[in-house]
């Protein structure tokens, strides 16, 4: 076991730091089916760290706690040291956290590059009445905040497109706009709900390789949920291994790829 | 040009006063519902209560003085000083804000989710608890209302007109002040939605409320300000409104042309409100003119709703609204 402060080496050599966010305990329920069973795992300063499961694992729903769109009902969310209180989807992205949907959720009416701009809102300082007052500096600010926008545009080679509607672009283009618009708000922790899902073989590669640049380019810790498994294990540093609700496993690619539980979830058992 | 043709053409400049006052009313419609999809059954109330507070402000009179007179056997009415127009309507745009706090707090924090009819039923609930406030705070006796908005004749229309075909056309300052107010609010509301922070915000819950949660975006917050935009865009309507025939409870009757209005103009396009209002108002009275000989007049009354009928039949999504295409 890791000590919480101290960080890790990676496989490809890179420096993982102490923890960001720790969940400890968490327990799910919808009525009466439990969605998430006492699971407890950490998130530390610039790594990809993946949650994978079958189907109904409750891997979104994990994610959900995360983003804060649900709240559990048991166990605590510890985020940069501090116990995390209940609190509301828009509170949490104020605190650093963005994320993305696995059912794209954009502003369809919107052009790309006002999607892009939403996601600085928390970072914009001028307020309700300076911007209606002292138009010149809320300008000077709008100018700053399209600015870093047009940074995470060419990051993500989406220049071509920064004026199109969002409702006319192809469904690829859509998740690249959603991680953009994510990306600028520039969080301590990006979430990502199956980033590569519905996606061709090229376009799963094109947004493995904007996962991998982001972190690098940005040292942004990524928590992302994946089904394609050979993605999850090019991808990530460490996984979390969810069935049922549980948790079955936790650790390196590898060390998950070995653990019999994990063998036995995804393929089934022999009952004898 | 022929005597009929001017007697219409003035009919229909006169119309485009009527038709600014359903525009926006339509309006306060369309805001509330393109960023909450609720259907705000009480725009209309909300002008009525806007200009009786105004002129309640105005006057100096107590609210609530009925109900307080017959409580405590006194007879008080007014406080004996009068607030000035550019005192009363910043205050009455606080009472607005706090209308829409209040609603947040009260009615929508408790309906989140729920289906559109029941926050429908909602603000037809509101609708009538305003219309009984605005009773019991000010009164229900009719006030006339003045901000100092010129009235009248316009000279300088009549005598353009006038040299122009040789027949002066009868149109009231009051509804070029209207034209011009209306105009500049709709301008400082689009700059407002496209061009700031907090515009951005409202344009981005109206199109998708999860996604905006995402951004960090309080849907709360937006909420209030949306009502209370709709709340100032009444204002404006109540005081033209009162300018014109003075503050009655009729008011929140007439605005019910907006229904009509929405369904020409879609209920999602602020252009198509203010569109579909101009052409309620000036279809009516050239309809009123033309038809009148023929088969007797009040189809003001009707018009707008036969022609909300018509659309509804060939062009139900309206003149701006998206079109609905059914994927199969």
């Amino acid at each position: 076991m890791l000590d919480s402060t101290e960080g890790y080496v990676t496989a490809d050599g890179r420096q993982i730091g102490g923890v960001v966010m720790e969940l400890k305990n968490i327990t799910l329920r919808f009525g009466g089916v439990e969605a998430i069973k006492n699971i407890s795992f950490d998130i530390r300063k610039g790594e990809i760290r993946a949650i994978i499961g079958p189907n109904g694992a409750g891997k979104s729903s994990m994610l959900n706690v995360i983003s804060g769109f649900y709240n559990p009902q048991e166990g605590d969310v510890i985020y940069k040291g501090y116990k995390r209180p209940r609190m509301r989807p828009y509170q949490v992205a104020r605190m650093g956290i963005a994320r993305t949907f696995q059912n794209i959720a954009l502003f369809e009416g919107m052009s790309v590059l006002d999607n892009i701009m939403t996601g600085r809102m928390n970072l914009m300082k001028s307020g309700f009445f300076s911007q209606a007052m002292w138009w010149g500096s809320a300008a000077r600010e709008e100018a700053e905040h399209r600015e870093k926008v047009e940074k995470v545009i060419d990051f993500l080679e989406i220049q071509p497109i920064r004026k199109t509607p969002v409702s006319r672009l192809p469904y690829g283009l859509k998740k690249r706009v959603e991680l953009a618009r994510a990306l600028a708000a520039e969080p301590q922790i990006l979430l990502l709900d199956e980033p590569m899902a519905g996606m061709n073989v090229e376009e799963k590669e094109d947004m493995s390789r904007f996962v991998l640049d982001v972190n690098d380019e940005f040292g942004t810790t990524i928590v992302l949920i994946e089904h394609d498994m050979g993605v999850v294990m090019d991808l990530s540093d460490r996984v979390v291994v969810m069935d049922y609700g549980k948790k079955i496993g936790d650790g390196t690619p590898d060390e998950v790829r070995n653990n019999q539980a994990v063998i036995d979830a995804y393929l089934g058992v022999a009952h004898e | 040009m022929s005597d009929t043709v001017l007697y219409a053409l003035e009919a229909a400049l006169n119309g485009l006063t009527v038709g600014i006052m359903y525009s926006l009313v339509a309006l306060g419609f369309v805001l509330i519902f393109k960023a909450s999809g609720i259907f705000n059954f009480a725009q209309g109330v909300m002008a009525l209560f806007a200009a009786l507070t105004l002129v309640g402000f105005q006057t100096g009179q107590v609210p609530f003085s009925h109900l307080i007179n017959a409580a405590f056997g006194t007879s008080i009415h007014d406080f004996g000083w009068t607030m000035p127009t550019l005192l009363a309507i910043p205050a009455t745009i606080a009472v607005m804000v706090g209308f829409a706090w209040l609603v947040e707090r009260i009615v929508l924090k408790h309906l989140v989710n729920q289906a559109p009819i029941i926050l429908f039923m909602a603000t037809i609930g509101l609708a009538y608890f305003l219309e009984g406030l605005g009773d019991i705070m000010w009164g229900a006796e009719v006030k006339p209302l003045n901000v100092g908005l010129p009235q009248g004749m316009s000279r300088w229309v009549d005598e353009t007109t006038f040299n122009l075909f040789g027949y002066g056309f009868f149109v009231d300052v009051l509804s070029l002040w209207a034209l011009a107010i209306a105009a500049v609010l709709v301008t400082a509301l689009v700059i407002f939605s496209q061009y700031t922070k907090q515009g951005r915000a409202l344009r981005a819950v109206a199109d998708d409320h999860q996604a905006a949660l995402s951004v960090g975006i309080s849907l709360r917050f937006i909420w209030v300000l949306t009502w209370s935009i709709a709340g100032l865009v009444a204002l404006v309507a109540g005081i033209m409104w009162g300018s014109k025939s003075g503050v009655q409870f009729s008011l929140s009757l007439i605005a019910l042309k907006a229904l009509p209005v929405l369904i020409l103009g879609g209920f999602t396009s602020i252009p198509g409100a203010i569109v579909g209002g101009l052409m309620i108002g000036v279809g009516e009275k050239l309809f009123d003119f033309f038809m009148q000989p023929i088969i007797g007049g009040a189809t003001e009354n009707w018009f707008a709703y036969m022609l909300a009928l018509a659309f509804l039949l060939f062009r139900p999504q309206g003149l701006f609204g998206e079109k609905i295409i059914e994927r199969v």
